[in-house]
């Protein structure tokens, strides 16, 4: 064990934040389809890696700017993830088969990329690349920025959504108990098709992000799993600052881990946190 | 020798012969990765399929049983069948570490419990990897020496695999049908309802996680050799939890042999399109085989036999009732009376002393010493939320006293785990009925009569429940599920199970609540002749006409409190009684 120079600990806590904060926006769609519908969406990751693949399609391919990707791609993932919804609600599954079936879809995505774009590394070129400037001694590379603005802003406006329109106290009150929310006049079935489908969406532009800032590869979709779900659950289920902050936190005790230890001790930061707040957490879930 | 055990042993023999037919050397290898699979999915199965634990973790135990012998045999040079107990060892060990935390934490269970173990996963993998058990390059096997068992060294991996499978195939199938199983299910379907009539849980988890890993790491021991080459991103990812999800819940987790076809099928299906030159397709093809059969078979191949065997049952019942060769009322008692002590016996069956219960800030049972005498029906009133049922649940053990202490027969219960309290022979009933959903009415009862004070084995459990069924009037639903009584048969299912284990004290939670008035007479006697049989009644009730008929003598509680004790008559003039009911009168 080594301890890095200041600046090098400054510029680990930086990257942390960074890579906390792509955590924190893939983690903000699973996180609220858990909480409130109830579904452990581990396709998420796949359409993630999905829009990812898309927008490095668009970018080399056609030549257009990967961030009109943020554009282009949500609406047809909200066709998508809502149409996702349809078929769960029909067939009324409960929360552990929602995990299996999801992960077929992941399977299916998966090798659907495989067959597409190979199993070969693929790296988004463009001119966002090597933007970066200097505040001080640290480097801010302007991707990593992008994801960081992107994360907080749409966590803090679907917060905002939730706690002030009545859209979003419709949504909580039908996560608190289904059968009385319907009772009251909430339309369960539109909601959590729309909610389904912007979770989806929120993939796509989560995966507009991580091809910006990370290098693809269809093996690549169940390392994630672990940490987001660290952090989905640090943060709590269907809150949408929570996985946030937690990825923030899990993001940057994993750069330290790194900076101070050695790169492949990282996984264990997530994952022990993970462990002890599934045992430490209070009864409810 | 029972049928399927000789089944099992006999498919074994003949798949023992493969290897001198002179096939290709790639059957060999085909058939030792079905042996492979089958191993960890019905392993797998022991914990997560009988007791619903659902375990994303079994890569944990398949790895580090590879590590232990790739660790033992590659780097030091242990001969391989040498590692092979401690690649068993070792993750039982691990299981019953993990299981001793976790099974302590009442949270943590369906998909909580899943995250957790597949967390638990990588984090083993991380040590593993930066230790030198380990250490980043891998672990190569290829001096180590296969046993030889066959003709060659690939058909001796084989042989020994299929050896492990049928151990396998002989462990999951005994345990599910001996008691362990028994009370295995019970736990999948309730677990609290299961402890509080007598099966010890925590204990019972334990050992199911310990064989499950056991097995699972005998499989990676083998593996290790069979790949020749171990590392830690191979053996540690989510492949492995998630194929034995998938096979065991495609075959039916709640049959022992339903991992063993989906294990089978899956290997065919992915080896199908691997020869084919088509990996990725093969792939696509079980992620859309896993989404059909969660949809359209959520309890797989077996389990949909299972339920077309139930459903046909429940049909039989349904033909006898329409025939009305179903008595409307309760038959003839078979069973002959135990002697009842005179009324007004003195002798002391269970003492509460200054028993209270708090929940953080709420005093629900507050320093309540009441005596309930042998052979009494005592009655139990009070006013929503005056503790009555915290008096059931702390008495049955199922919430810990916080303060106080009770002595049933002269033995000092508090403290003990509900299923001790069960075995030492008292039962209860919930207000609403809680039977274990998936098993059939005879089987709930005979659960109760195997785990209860009587602990019976399992020919004499099933002829008590039926002498049970036949007491309460469902003899004719014996082979249905649950789901298919109406609240008042589940009311008697209740008192059905409560009896089974032939318990000296049996507490009643509001049995007659939501009964029509002809109902309510049906089960007042009914409660006598549970009393007649010997046992002693403590019943919680608000239908005062029953408290009327029934009881030898009330007790109110109010406010955590006991008010008053006696016949009903002194109790009912009692002033505070009076006013806990009615309120004070104004002056």
């Amino acid at each position: 064990m080594t301890l890095p120079s200041l600046n090098l600990l400054m510029q680990s806590i930086l990257s942390g934040i960074f890579i906390g904060s792509l955590y924190g926006l893939i983690g903000l769609g699973l996180g609220l389809t858990w909480g409130l519908l109830r579904q452990i969406n581990l396709s998420h990751f796949g359409l993630v890696f999905l829009g990812a693949y898309l927008s490095y399609h668009m970018a080399t391919v056609a030549h257009i700017d990967p961030l009109w990707g943020l554009l282009i791609l949500p609406p047809f993932f909200f066709v998508f993830g809502a149409g996702m919804q349809w078929v769960l609600a029909r067939f009324a599954i409960t929360p552990f088969n929602s995990l299996l079936a999801t992960f077929g879809v992941t399977v299916v995505i998966e090798s659907l990329i495989q067959s597409i774009w190979t199993a070969d590394y693929r790296r988004l070129e463009s001119d966002y690349n090597d933007m970066k400037f200097k505040v001080g001694s640290l480097f801010v590379p302007i991707p990593e920025l992008i994801t960081l603005v992107l994360a907080v802003g749409i966590a803090v406006a679907i917060w905002a959504a939730m706690r002030y329109t009545d859209l979003g106290k419709a949504l909580r009150a039908m996560a608190e108990d289904a059968p009385i929310a319907a009772a009251f006049g909430i339309n369960q079935k539109a909601l959590s098709l729309g909610l389904a489908g912007m979770c989806s969406a929120l993939a796509a532009i989560a995966g507009v992000c991580l091809a910006l800032t990370f290098t693809l590869a269809p093996s690549q979709i169940f390392t994630w799993v672990g940490v987001v779900f660290a952090a989905v659950m640090l943060g709590g289920l269907g809150s949408p600052l929570g996985p946030l902050f937690a990825g923030i936190l899990i993001g940057v005790s994993e750069a330290v881990t790194m900076a101070v230890a050695s790169p492949s001790w990282a996984p264990i930061v997530s994952f022990s946190l993970l462990i002890f707040m599934l045992l430490l957490r209070p009864g409810k879930s | 020798m029972n049928k399927t055990i000789s089944g099992i042993l006999a498919a074994g023999l003949v798949l023992a012969c493969v290897p001198w037919l002179g096939l290709p050397a790639f059957y060999e290898s085909f058939l030792y990765l079905i042996c492979h699979w089958v191993i960890l999915a019905m392993s797998w199965n022991i914990l997560s399929g009988y007791s619903g634990y659902f375990s994303f973790g079994h890569g944990v135990f398949f790895g580090v049983g590879m590590y232990t012998t790739g660790a033992l045999a590659g780097k030091l040079d242990w001969p391989f069948l040498a590692t092979l107990p401690l690649a068993a060892l070792i993750p039982a060990l691990l299981g019953v570490l993990l299981g001793a935390v976790v099974f302590r934490v009442k949270a943590v269970r369906g998909e909580l419990f899943a995250l957790l173990t597949l967390a638990v996963t990588f984090v083993v993998a991380t040590i593993i990897i930066n230790t030198p058990i380990d250490g980043g390059p891998g672990v190569y096997l290829m001096a180590v020496e296969v046993p030889k068992l066959g003709p060659s060294p690939g058909s001796s991996l084989y042989l020994l695999a299929l050896l492990v499978m049928v151990a396998t195939a002989l462990i999951a199938y005994t345990l599910q049908k001996s008691k362990l199983g028994v009370g295995l299910y019970a736990i999948h379907d309730d677990e609290d309802v299961a402890e509080v009539m007598g099966v010890p849980t925590y204990g019972y988890k334990l050992l199911a996680f310990a064989v499950s890993s056991a097995l699972a790491g005998l499989a990676g021991g083998i593996h290790a050799l069979f790949v020749q080459y171990v590392t830690v991103g191979e053996t540690f990812n989510i492949t492995v939890p998630l194929t034995v999800v998938l096979m065991s819940c495609l075959g039916g987790s709640r049959h022992w042999a339903g991992p063993a076809v989906g294990a089978v099928f899956i290997t065919c299906l992915l080896y199908y399109f691997t020869a084919g030159n088509n990996p990725v397709l093969g792939k696509a093809a079980v992620g859309v085989v896993l989404i059909a059969v969660i949809l359209f078979m959520p309890n797989g191949v077996m389990g949909y036999f299972l339920k077309r065997r139930a459903n046909q049952a429940a049909e039989r019942s349904r033909a006898l009732e329409a025939a009305g060769q179903v008595h409307a009322s309760l038959p003839v008692v078979v069973s002959t009376p135990a002697p009842r002590p005179a009324p007004g016996s003195t002798e002391v069956l269970l003492e509460t002393r200054g028993l209270s219960k708090a929940f953080k800030g709420v005093q629900a049972l507050s320093e309540v010493s009441l005596t309930v005498h042998k052979g009494e029906i005592l009655g139990l009133l009070g006013p929503n939320g005056s503790g009555k049922s915290t008096f059931i649940n702390v008495v049955s053990g199922h919430y810990a006293a916080t303060g106080g202490s009770y002595m049933f027969e002269g033995r000092e219960l508090a403290g003990l785990p509900a299923h001790q309290v069960a075995q030492s022979g008292i039962a209860r009933t919930y207000q609403i009925p809680r039977p274990f959903a998936q098993m059939t009415v005879i089987e709930n009862v005979i659960m109760a009569a195997m785990f209860g004070s009587a602990a019976m084995n399992r020919p004499q459990a099933t002829e008590e429940a039926m002498k049970c069924l036949e007491f309460t009037g469902l003899k004719h639903k014996a082979e249905s599920l649950p789901d298919d009584l109406n609240l008042h048969q589940r009311k008697f299912l209740e008192l059905a199970r409560a009896l089974a284990s032939r318990p000296r004290l049996v507490l009643l939670d509001e049995v007659l609540s939501g009964m029509t008035p002809s109902e309510i007479n049906e089960a007042i006697e009914l409660i006598r002749r549970i009393r007649d049989q010997g046992s002693t009644i403590v019943f919680v009730e608000h239908v005062m006409r029953a408290v009327m008929a029934l009881a030898d003598r009330v007790a109110v509680l109010n406010h955590g409190k006991l008010l008053a004790v006696g016949s009903v008559q002194e109790v009912m003039s009692n002033p505070e009684v009076v006013s806990a009911y009615l309120g004070k009168a104004h002056a």
